[in-house]
């Protein structure tokens, strides 16, 4: 076949293209546009003129943000959240999975499996809800404890335990999901490892430790940095629904300082600074993340949606 | 992942105590997801006097009795939500799928003008999101505030779903293509009869995916909809549930209320409902996409 030059392969494909258009133009409107929208980080932006008449104010915006606490107090709660969830939530789902993999009965592992997945479906809002009528004020937990003549728990509502309710929640929700990956990586592992462990004389906790672990560090070690990698997007809707039950000091991550400063309060060049910062730093970390990945000799990994 | 029930004769038996920490772990992670949720579908059912007698929750449904669902779905704040977040899933997931598949299949042809760049263009949105404040600014700009097609628009292209259709698309064996190709048959025609119906299986996969998205959705209502009229359900759940804001017109009887609490939860019930339904199918399908994703295209 002869080569095309530009104008002939145009001719010839044109069909293709104008069938990735609609998308292609879904994307440029709505996600390339507004990207370059972030420069009103730069603008003293009021809502009711064109942006072309907003001032330049520079890095304005950047240093009024920096001389926030409150934006100080948000980053450090989205942190510590991530630091929570690293520690408390990643490695439920491996533990699930090495437990469901060491299932004889196909059956139980089935049925398990349906429930757990399950909550990954809800929505947020739902989520809560179900918290709520469990945990709640007026939940079962607490009609119990004070049936029983003890005091209530505000499970919901205690600033100081707030992150771990959101480790938690997070938990219910994604520790089934998160076992798929694992699962695939534990079946990858050699029988004939696991036969002449036995062999040795080694019991199922020395397997799990010399066989077991080892088979899936590589998968663990990517998805641990994959996470920090995500180190600053932390469950902004679920946060968004119970950050009145706490207050902003607890609850505030980088997520609700943008939506509260700058849509609330119509401080829009200062929220765009804030979700520009946020945007910039959170990239740095992926492709920092990714890098890493492809250095332990993997490809890069996308695991969630 | 193998399915024989047999023990490999290598492992031996776990001894009891093992076996009784997996029984009693298993049970209690089972109950912890399943709990909730029969408190929620049991409350809904229930009747004023047991809800008195339990303290406003039903565990084990004693009652049954559907007045709440009655209640709110004769017309109404709920009614009218359960109609816009299924406006929304049907129409939005349709224009997704459309969207994506015609895509994914433009970008199919590695040696098509301009294809690297294309690509390109699409997958970097991996990367960027263009955060909150630029894409209400852009909303607003178009005119969609207070505009149900606001919960549709910015939200109708995951770049990957894309990746998924297209990993599909690509594994479609190119002589089928070609010769349709040489038989004369257009791109369009090509993709409508031969590589469309090789893919049902995906595109549902896909399709299930962006409309437990649109369903699920809240955030971009509470953003872009001031009018309450246009609300979808999960910020109806949010305000009527989690807020307890009551709703006006709830219930078109005011003779014969049922319990709040048993409407309130008849709302999340119909909110979860759909969702319940798809999820076997979900589950079925759901792990091959986990995995595809896993790896980048």
């Amino acid at each position: 076949m002869p080569t095309l030059n530009g104008t002939q392969r145009l001719r010839r494909d044109r069909s293709m293209l104008l069938m990735v258009l609609p998308a292609g133009l879904l994307l440029l409107v709505f996600t390339y546009v507004p990207l370059v929208g972030n420069v009103i980080a730069f603008l003293d932006y009021q809502p009711y003129l064109p942006i072309e008449q907003s001032p330049w104010v520079g890095l304005g915006n950047f240093q009024l943000l920096f001389a926030d606490p409150a934006f100080w107090r948000a980053v450090s709660n989205t942190l510590q959240i991530t630091f929570l969830q690293v520690v408390f939530a990643f490695p439920v789902p491996i533990a699930l999975a090495i437990l469901l993999s060491s299932l004889i009965s196909s059956r139980v592992k089935k049925i398990v499996q349906t429930v757990v997945y399950l909550p990954h479906f809800l929505s947020w809002v739902l989520i809560v809800a179900l918290f709520q009528q469990v945990l709640g004020g007026s939940g079962v937990i607490n009609q119990f404890l004070t049936q029983q003549g003890l005091h209530a728990v505000g499970f919901m509502t205690t600033p100081e335990t707030f992150k771990l309710l959101i480790v938690a929640q997070g938990v219910w929700k994604d520790a089934g999901w998160g076992t798929i990956i694992f699962l695939a990586a534990l079946t990858a592992i050699d029988d004939a490892l696991y036969e002449s462990a036995a062999m040795d004389g080694a019991g199922w906790w020395q397997r799990l430790w010399h066989v077991t672990l080892p088979g899936i560090r590589p998968i663990i070690a990517i998805l641990l940095i994959l996470n920090l990698g995500q180190a600053l997007n932390v469950g902004f809707e679920q946060i968004l629904l119970q950050r009145s039950n706490v207050g902003p000091d607890a609850a505030e991550v980088l997520d609700t300082y943008v939506y509260f400063h700058g849509i609330g309060d119509g401080n829009f060049g200062l929220g765009a600074a804030a979700g520009l910062f946020k945007g910039v730093v959170g990239l740095i970390l992926i492709l920092a993340a990714n890098k890493v990945s492809h250095l332990l000799g993997e490809q890069g990994v996308y695991s969630r949606q | 992942m193998s399915t024989t029930d047999a023990r490999p004769a290598w492992a031996g038996k776990p001894s009891v105590p093992t076996s009784v920490i997996k029984a009693i772990v298993l049970v209690i992670v089972t109950a912890v997801v399943l709990f909730p949720f029969l408190v929620v579908i049991s409350t809904s059912l229930a009747t004023q006097a047991d809800l008195t007698a339990n303290g406003g929750f039903m565990i084990v449904p004693e009652s049954f009795t559907l007045d709440a669902y009655r209640a709110v779905l004769s017309g109404g704040v709920v009614t009218r939500a359960v109609g816009v977040s299924a406006f929304v899933t049907v129409v939005g997931t349709a224009l997704s799928l459309v969207c994506t598949a015609l895509a994914a299949y433009g970008l199919t042809r590695r040696d098509s003008f301009g294809h690297r760049p294309i690509l390109t263009f699409f997958l970097l949105t991996f990367l960027f999101t263009p955060g909150i404040i630029p894409s209400y600014l852009m909303v607003k700009q178009l005119g969609l505030i207070d505009n149900v097609w606001a919960l549709i628009l910015p939200s109708a292209i995951s770049a990957f779903n894309l990746v998924i259709v297209r990993g599909f698309f690509m594994g479609i064996p190119d002589e089928l293509i070609d010769a349709a190709r040489i038989d004369g048959a257009g791109e369009l025609r090509i993709f409508a009869t031969i590589v469309l119906p090789l893919s049902r299986a995906v595109l549902a996969v896909v399709g299930l995916f962006y409309a437990v998205g649109y369903w699920n959705a809240f955030f971009n209502a509470m953003l872009y909809l001031n009018d309450t009229s246009l609300w979808p359900l999960q910020l109806v759940v949010r305000t009527y549930v989690l807020q307890a804001n009551p709703i006006l017109d709830a219930s078109g009887d005011a003779g014969a209320q049922p319990p709040t609490q048993a409407i309130q939860m008849a709302v999340a019930v119909l909110a979860l409902l759909p969702i319940a339904m798809v999820f076997p199918f979900l589950q079925r399908n759901f792990t091959k996409g986990v995995l595809t994703g896993a790896i980048k295209g």
